[in-house]
C-alpha cells in the first residue's frame, strides 16, 4: 500500500514537474456558459491544429506540443484558477479569448515573464510592443475592425458618409466599449452620426435596443456582441425588418451559430474577419486523415470548417510558427516562455509560408517587430448566404485607417506606461 | 475524551463569558491562528493564494457581512454584489486619488463607505418586510452596477470601462499590482478577516446583537420590549455593509487586480454569498468559514479530480460541477436548514459524550 502509495506520488510528481521535455500551450476555453457557443469550436480548431502537428510532424520541430485544457466559462476568477494552475507546467502563450481575462493577465503574465497572444481581442493599445513587452494581438484588434467597417461602409457610398447615422450595439463591457472611441473618432473625420446602443451581460434582453433602432432608423448597425447576444442581435434585427447588408458584426458576432437561428431571414448579414472562411484548404484534408479518422477529434468534432473552428486553428498555427521562429533563434528544440516571446516578436507571416503549411491565402501577411505587435490591421467582410449555408468574402482583405488610429495607440499606451511607471524601450 | 469542560472551571464571569468557553476549543483556536499566521505564509505559492486562499478569505468577509444581515437580524439582501462592487469602486477611487497612503487605510474607508451606502438602502426595511425587502435590495444590486457602468467618473473615465488597480504597498510590501509575493497578499487578507471575525463575533454576543436577533425572531415582539427597529436594522444594514464593502475592496485590489463590474459583481456573486451562509449556517460566525470554503473549495477539488485526475473533458466536468453544487443544496435545505455550522455542534456534542454515550 505504502509502497503504491509512493509510486502514486512520484508519478504525480514526473507529470506535473515542467523539466519533461515537450511544448507546453494552454488553452483557456469556455464550452460551458452563455458564451459556449462561440467557445466551442474555437477550442476546438486551437486543440485539432495541435492534435495534428503531435500525429503529423510529431510535434514543433520534434518536440511534441501537449495542450493543456482550463475551462473558464468566460469568467474571470475562474481564468486566474486556471492561469494559475496551468502556469507551473510551463506554459508558453496564453490565449484567453476573452477580454476580461486578458486585462486581467496583462500585468500578471507580464511580471511573470510569459507572453500573452490575444487574437483580434483584449486591449488594443498591446499592439505598441515597446510598452507591452509580452503583450500580442497580430493581426488586427477592435480599432482596425471598427476602421474596416467604416471604410466598408465608405466604400459602398462612394466614399462619403457625412449624414449617415450608425448605431453601435454592443456588449456592455470592456470588449463592447474598445471600439467607441475609434468610432468617434472616425465621425470627425467621415462626418456621420454615431448612436450607442450598450446590452448588458449576456445580452438575451434587446428588445428596447432594437426598439431604439426602429424609431431612429439609423442607415447602418454596428455590432460588438459575443455568445448569446449575437443570435439574439439577428434574430431581432429580422423581427423589424432592419436590411440584413446594412447590419454589419466584428469578427466575433460572424459565426454560423449567430446566423442559423434566424433561418433565412439571417440572409445577407455581414460580419468582418481577419482570416478566411470554409474547409476548402489542403490542411483540412491532413486533419480528416490524422486527427479526425484517428478518432482524436476535440470535442464533438462537429465544427471542422466553421468560422470559429477556423480562427482557432489559426491561432494555434500562429502560435506553433512563433515557436518554430522561437527554435531557429536560440537553437534550441525545447523554449522556455521568454524565448517564446521572442519568437513571437519576429513573427513573420508570408504567402509562401501559409501555402506550405496548407493555408493558401488563409489570412494577411504580416510582420511583428518589437514597435508593432498588432500585425498591419488587415481585415475583410464576410457576408452570410443563408440559402448555401456559409460565409463567403465580399471584399479583399483591407487595410484600416492608420492615419486615425496610430495616434490612438499612441495615446493610450503612453497612458498605461505613464500609469505603471514603464519605460517604452526595445530589446 | 480530548473534548469535555469536566475538570474546566470558571472562577471568573469574565471566563464563563469568554468566546471559547471549553479549553480544547480555546487551544484548538490558537493552534488554527497559528498555523495561519505562522505557518502557511511560509510554505503557500502563487497558486495556493490566488486560486485557494484568497477567495476563501475574501469570501469568508462578505459571508461574514451577509450573515450579520440575514443571519442575525433577519433582513434579506440580494443586494451584496451591489455592495462589493461600492467597495470596490471605493478603494479603486481612493487608491487612484491618493496613491502614498497606506492600502490599510484604503480598504477600511471603502467598507465605512459602503457602509453609508449600506444604510441608504437599508431605509426601505423600515416599512417593508421579508420578499418585499428581498425584491427592494435586489435593486440595489442592478442600480449600483448599472451606475458603476454608466459614470464614467467611477472608472477614471478609461476607454474600457474597467478598473485596475495599480501598485500600491503597506510599509514598502507590494500588496496589490502584479509584483506582489504570495505571503504578502496572503497576510494582508488574513489580516482583514480575523479582524472581521473578531467584530463580528463580538459585535453578535453584545448588546447590539441581542437586538438584531430579537428583531430577526419577532420584530413586534422586540419593540414592545424596548428594541428600537430604526437603530437595529440600520447598524444591522451599516455593519453588514461595512465587511462587505472591505471584501468587495479586496475582491478587486488584491485578488483580481482588474474587474468588470456587470461581470464580477452581477446578480450571480450576491446568490453565490446567499448559498455560502445558507450552507455555511445562518447566524453563525464559523458558518460563514464553513460555507465559504465549501463553495470556493468544492469547484477547485472536483477540477482537480475529474479533469487532472480522471482526465475528463473538461466541459464534462464544468457541468457536473453545477449539478453536484445544486444537489448539495438541496440536500442541506432538507437534511440540515441550520448548515454545516449544525453539523459541527452535533459533532461537538457527541464528542463531549465520546467514547462514553448514554
Amino acid at each position: 500500500m505504502k509502497l503504491k502509495l509512493t509510486t502514486l506520488a512520484l508519478t504525480a510528481l514526473m507529470a506535473a514537474s515542467p523539466a519533461v521535455a515537450e511544448l507546453v500551450f494552454p488553452s483557456l476555453s469556455y464550452r460551458t456558459g452563455p458564451y459556449a457557443a462561440n467557445g466551442i469550436p474555437f477550442a476546438d480548431g486551437y486543440a485539432d491544429y495541435f492534435t495534428l502537428l503531435n500525429e503529423r510532424d510529431g510535434g514543433i520541430g520534434g518536440e511534441p506540443v501537449r495542450m493543456v485544457e482550463c475551462e473558464t466559462g468566460y469568467n474571470t476568477e475562474k481564468g486566474v484558477e486556471c492561469y494559475e494552475s496551468t502556469k507551473a507546467e510551463g506554459s508558453l502563450v496564453y490565449q484567453p479569448l476573452s477580454t476580461g481575462i486578458t486585462y486581467q493577465l496583462i500585468p500578471k503574465a507580464t511580471a511573470d515573464g510569459i507572453p500573452v497572444h490575444s487574437m483580434g481581442y483584449g486591449r488594443t493599445s498591446a499592439k505598441d510592443g515597446t510598452v507591452f513587452k509580452n503583450i500580442f494581438n497580430y493581426p488586427a484588434n477592435y480599432w482596425d475592425g471598427a476602421s474596416i467597417a467604416v471604410t466598408h461602409l465608405a466604400d459602398l457610398n462612394g466614399g462619403d458618409l457625412s449624414g449617415k447615422k450608425i448605431a453601435l450595439v454592443y456588449h456592455n463591457s470592456a470588449y463592447g466599449k474598445e471600439p467607441i472611441r475609434t468610432l468617434e473618432e472616425l465621425a470627425k473625420k467621415h462626418g456621420y452620426e454615431l448612436t450607442l446602443l450598450p446590452v448588458d451581460h449576456p445580452g438575451q434582453e434587446q428588445k428596447s435596443q432594437w426598439l431604439q433602432i426602429r424609431r431612429e432608423r439609423p442607415d447602418y448597425v454596428l455590432m460588438w456582441g459575443w455568445g448569446v447576444m449575437n443570435q439574439v442581435a439577428v434574430q431581432e434585427a429580422a423581427n423589424i425588418r432592419f436590411p440584413m447588408e446594412n447590419f454589419i458584426g466584428i469578427w466575433w458576432s460572424g459565426s454560423e451559430n449567430d446566423v442559423r437561428p434566424a433561418g433565412a431571414a439571417a440572409n445577407g448579414y455581414k460580419a468582418l474577419t481577419f482570416h478566411n472562411v470554409g474547409d476548402d484548404f489542403p490542411v483540412f484534408d491532413d486533419i480528416q486523415k490524422y486527427v479526425v479518422d484517428a478518432g482524436k477529434a476535440a470535442g464533438a468534432g462537429d465544427q471542422i470548417g466553421t468560422a470559429l473552428y477556423n480562427r482557432g486553428l489559426y491561432a494555434a498555427m500562429l502560435a506553433a510558427e512563433a515557436a518554430k521562429t522561437a527554435q531557429e533563434i536560440h537553437g534550441t528544440k525545447t523554449l522556455t516562455p521568454a524565448q517564446m516571446r521572442d519568437g513571437m516578436e519576429a513573427l513573420e507571416i508570408t504567402e509562401a509560408k501559409m501555402a506550405a503549411l496548407g493555408l493558401p491565402n488563409f489570412g494577411p501577411e504580416f510582420t511583428v517587430s518589437c514597435e508593432n505587435h498588432g500585425g498591419n490591421g488587415y481585415g475583410a467582410v464576410a457576408q452570410w448566404d443563408a440559402a448555401a449555408d456559409e460565409w463567403s468574402l465580399i471584399t479583399d482583405y483591407v487595410q484600416s485607417d492608420q492615419e486615425v488610429l496610430a495616434p490612438l495607440v499612441a495615446e493610450d499606451s503612453a497612458a498605461f506606461a505613464a500609469e505603471n511607471g514603464i519605460e517604452p524601450s526595445c530589446g | 475524551m480530548f473534548y469535555r469542560e469536566a475538570g474546566d472551571f470558571s472562577t471568573t464571569y469574565q471566563q464563563d463569558n469568554q468566546t471559547f468557553p471549553i479549553k480544547f476549543d480555546r487551544y484548538r483556536y490558537y493552534v488554527v491562528l497559528f498555523i495561519a499566521i505562522f505557518v502557511v505564509p511560509f510554505l503557500i505559492n502563487d497558486y495556493w493564494v490566488n486560486s485557494i486562499f484568497m477567495p476563501f478569505l475574501i469570501y469568508a468577509i462578505a459571508a461574514i457581512g451577509l450573515n450579520i444581515l440575514v443571519g442575525y437580524c433577519g433582513q434579506v439582501s440580494l443586494g451584496t454584489g451591489g455592495f462589493m462592487a461600492v467597495g470596490a469602486y471605493a478603494c479603486y477611487k481612493l487608491m487612484t486619488a491618493m496613491p502614498e497612503v497606506s492600502m490599510f487605510i484604503h480598504v477600511l474607508l471603502a467598507g465605512v463607505i459602503t457602509a453609508a451606502v449600506g444604510v441608504l438602502f437599508g431605509l426601505p426595511s423600515l416599512r417593508i418586510k421579508g420578499f418585499y425587502l428581498a425584491v427592494a435590495t435586489l435593486a440595489a444590486q442592478f442600480f449600483l452596477v448599472w451606475l458603476f457602468n454608466r459614470v464614467p467618473w467611477f472608472y477614471n473615465y478609461s476607454a474600457s470601462g474597467q478598473i485596475s488597480a495599480p501598485e500600491r504597498d503597506v510599509l514598502g510590501v507590494f500588496i496589490t499590482g502584479p509584483n506582489t509575493q504570495a505571503w504578502a497578499t496572503y497576510l494582508f487578507c488574513l489580516v482583514f478577516v480575523i479582524f472581521s471575525a473578531y467584530v463580528a463575533r463580538n459585535l453578535t454576543r453584545g448588546s447590539v446583537g441581542r437586538q438584531w436577533m430579537a428583531i430577526r425572531d419577532m420584530d413586534i415582539a422586540a419593540e414592545i420590549i424596548g428594541v428600537n427597529p430604526l437603530r437595529a436594522k440600520l447598524t444591522a444594514f451599516a455593519v453588514s455593509s461595512f465587511f462587505v464593502g472591505i471584501s468587495g475592496a479586496l475582491f478587486f485590489s488584491v485578488y483580481l487586480g482588474a474587474v468588470e463590474v456587470g461581470e464580477v459583481f452581477g446578480i450571480s456573486k450576491s446568490f453565490l454569498v446567499l448559498f455560502m451562509i445558507i450552507i455555511g449556517g445562518l447566524g453563525s460566525i464559523f458558518g460563514c468559514f464553513a460555507g465559504a470554503a465549501f463553495l470556493v473549495l468544492l469547484p477547485v477539488a472536483l477540477k482537480i479530480v475529474g479533469v487532472d485526475w480522471l482526465g475528463w473533458p473538461t466541459d464534462i466536468v464544468a457541468h457536473l460541477q453545477l449539478v453536484i453544487v445544486g444537489a448539495l443544496i438541496i440536500v442541506f435545505l432538507i437534511a440540515e436548514p441550520h448548515g454545516l455550522a449544525q453539523l459541527w455542534r452535533v459533532a461537538k456534542e457527541k464528542l463531549r459524550l465520546w467514547p462514553f454515550p448514554h
